[in-house]
């Protein structure tokens, strides 16, 4: 009885000054502002600030090594907030969201093949380019949805993934994930689109996709400041950007978008149900 | 030598601690996710497994034997153990805080690992020598991360499979670990025990 007691009492004990030592002579130095600056951030570990998560960037933010504006999540309030803590001035960044820029479903679009493999975009852009005969198109495969760690991404019933924006902050992993680059970061602010990625001419355009851009350049004979042709592609140009809604209608293949009037991720979805 | 070789291979192949002895099974099911988290967690079984079947066979053999209370085995065992890796928890945020950071909420989960208490007692049960119990341990440690490396990558795979409604998520996991441990029965004839 003692014996159990006494020996039982003496590991505990003997376990105790040991860990009391080492917690003594191990001790980690942590700054408060970090710890702070932990509680501001959003805590989502999103990776969007190009560093491993929330505690590293504090303790970038700490060290100097990053400025106070790199995440896109918490708006201008967090910023102000670090700002407070860190004793510096806040430069609240550009609001910037992703956007699919594709409109070409199943229905749309012609395929190549019928893929059967893995369900990830990437696997099937190794396999003789995709599935789809437009070499830039979205394939649908959800790859980007599979990356966002916000869940803002959709793939419809016709295999087109859709952003949803109310969701959306802006990270950019989505972007990062997709093996052909069909989703760009654009300003919160603009509501003008083009939605599509293709370089190909006209005539190739017409052979496999319903809503391809032509590059016939009838969006820049309306509005000419708005918006830039090159290669057989037209694209928005987001710094004058305030009449591209007028040439929405001139559009043959209707791939100028206003998201003012017209909502993607709903029109999208139930187009295809 | 050739004995400890033995025990080395006989741990990692055909009486894998997970497959077909099914200890720790809990990880082995939570961690198994990412590749790379399952690396890290079966690194820190590996080192905890190994310098926690050392010391409590140090302990049983000079101070529970010689003092007769060899019934005190389960609580000093894991009282042992939770302090041996709250101590290398320590150490390892001091001086390498990036395995800390890595190895994150599965460094104290180890302290509770039916795996890491099961090796332990193991070891006394089958009555083996120091250097036996060593070979035993780090055998179940790297038959751990096998299992888990393994078990890692399937899931990883089956992730972008499209699995049947009804077997999504735990179900298909549960039945990927049958199959696996089905594959280890393979290595039963393997080494004469």
């Amino acid at each position: 009885m003692m014996t159990a007691i006494l020996s039982l009492g003496a590991v505990a004990l003997v376990a105790a000054l040991i860990l009391g030592w080492a917690s003594r002579k191990f001790a980690v130095v942590i700054d408060k502002r970090e710890t702070e600056i932990v509680a501001i951030l959003p805590g989502a570990n999103c990776g969007a600030c190009g560093f491993a998560g929330c505690a590293s960037y504090a303790a970038a933010i700490v060290a100097g090594q990053a400025k106070l504006n790199r995440c896109c999540l918490g708006g201008n309030d967090m910023i102000v907030r670090i700002a407070a803590v860190m004793h510096m001035d806040a430069h609240p960044p550009l609001p910037q969201k992703a956007l699919v820029l594709c409109r070409g479903d199943n229905r749309a679009t012609v395929m190549k093949y019928r893929y059967l493999g893995l369900r990830d975009c990437n696997a099937a852009q190794l396999l003789a380019d995709g599935p789809k005969q437009c070499p830039d198109g979205c394939l649908g495969l959800g790859s980007c949805a599979a990356a966002c760690p916000f869940g803002a991404i959709e793939i419809t019933v016709g295999d087109l993934a859709v952003v949803h924006h109310e969701r959306c902050v802006g990270c950019g992993r989505c972007a990062a994930a997709c093996p052909r680059q069909v989703i760009a970061l654009v300003p919160v602010s603009a509501m003008v689109h083009v939605l599509c990625r293709s370089h190909a001419k006209g005539a190739q355009v017409r052979r496999y996709c319903d809503t391809g851009c032509l590059g016939c350049g009838l969006c820049k004979k309306a509005v000419p400041e708005a918006y830039v042709v090159e290669r057989f592609l037209a694209r928005v140009d987001y710094d004058h950007a305030d009449q591209a809604a007028q040439a929405v209608a001139v559009c043959p293949n209707h791939c100028i978008i206003d998201l003012a009037v017209h909502q993607l991720e709903k029109t999208e979805a139930q187009a295809t149900l | 030598m050739t004995e400890l070789l033995l025990i080395l291979v006989s741990t990692v192949l055909v009486n894998n601690v997970v497959l077909t002895q099914f200890l720790g099974v809990c990880p082995f099911m939570g961690v198994s996710k990412r590749l790379d988290t399952s690396l890290g967690m079966g690194v820190a079984i590996i080192v905890v497994m190994a310098i926690a079947s050392l010391a409590t066979w140090l302990f049983h053999y000079h101070v529970l034997i010689p003092l007769d209370v060899g019934y005190l085995q389960t609580v000093a065992f894991v009282l042992i153990i939770a302090s041996l890796v709250q101590f290398i928890e320590i150490m390892l945020h001091k001086t390498s805080p990036a395995l800390y950071r890595a190895l994150g909420i599965y460094l104290p989960l180890i302290t509770t690992n039916c795996a890491v208490l099961g090796i332990a007692v193991l070891n006394i049960r089958k009555q083996h020598s120091l250097l036996e119990s060593l070979a035993f341990s780090l055998g179940a440690g790297l038959g751990f991360t096998l299992a888990l490396w393994i078990f890692a990558g399937l899931r990883e795979r089956l992730e972008l499979s499209a699995v049947p409604k009804c077997f999504q998520g735990t179900a298909i996991a549960l039945i990927t670990a049958g199959l696996l441990s089905l594959a280890f029965m393979g290595f039963s004839g393997l080494v004469k025990v």
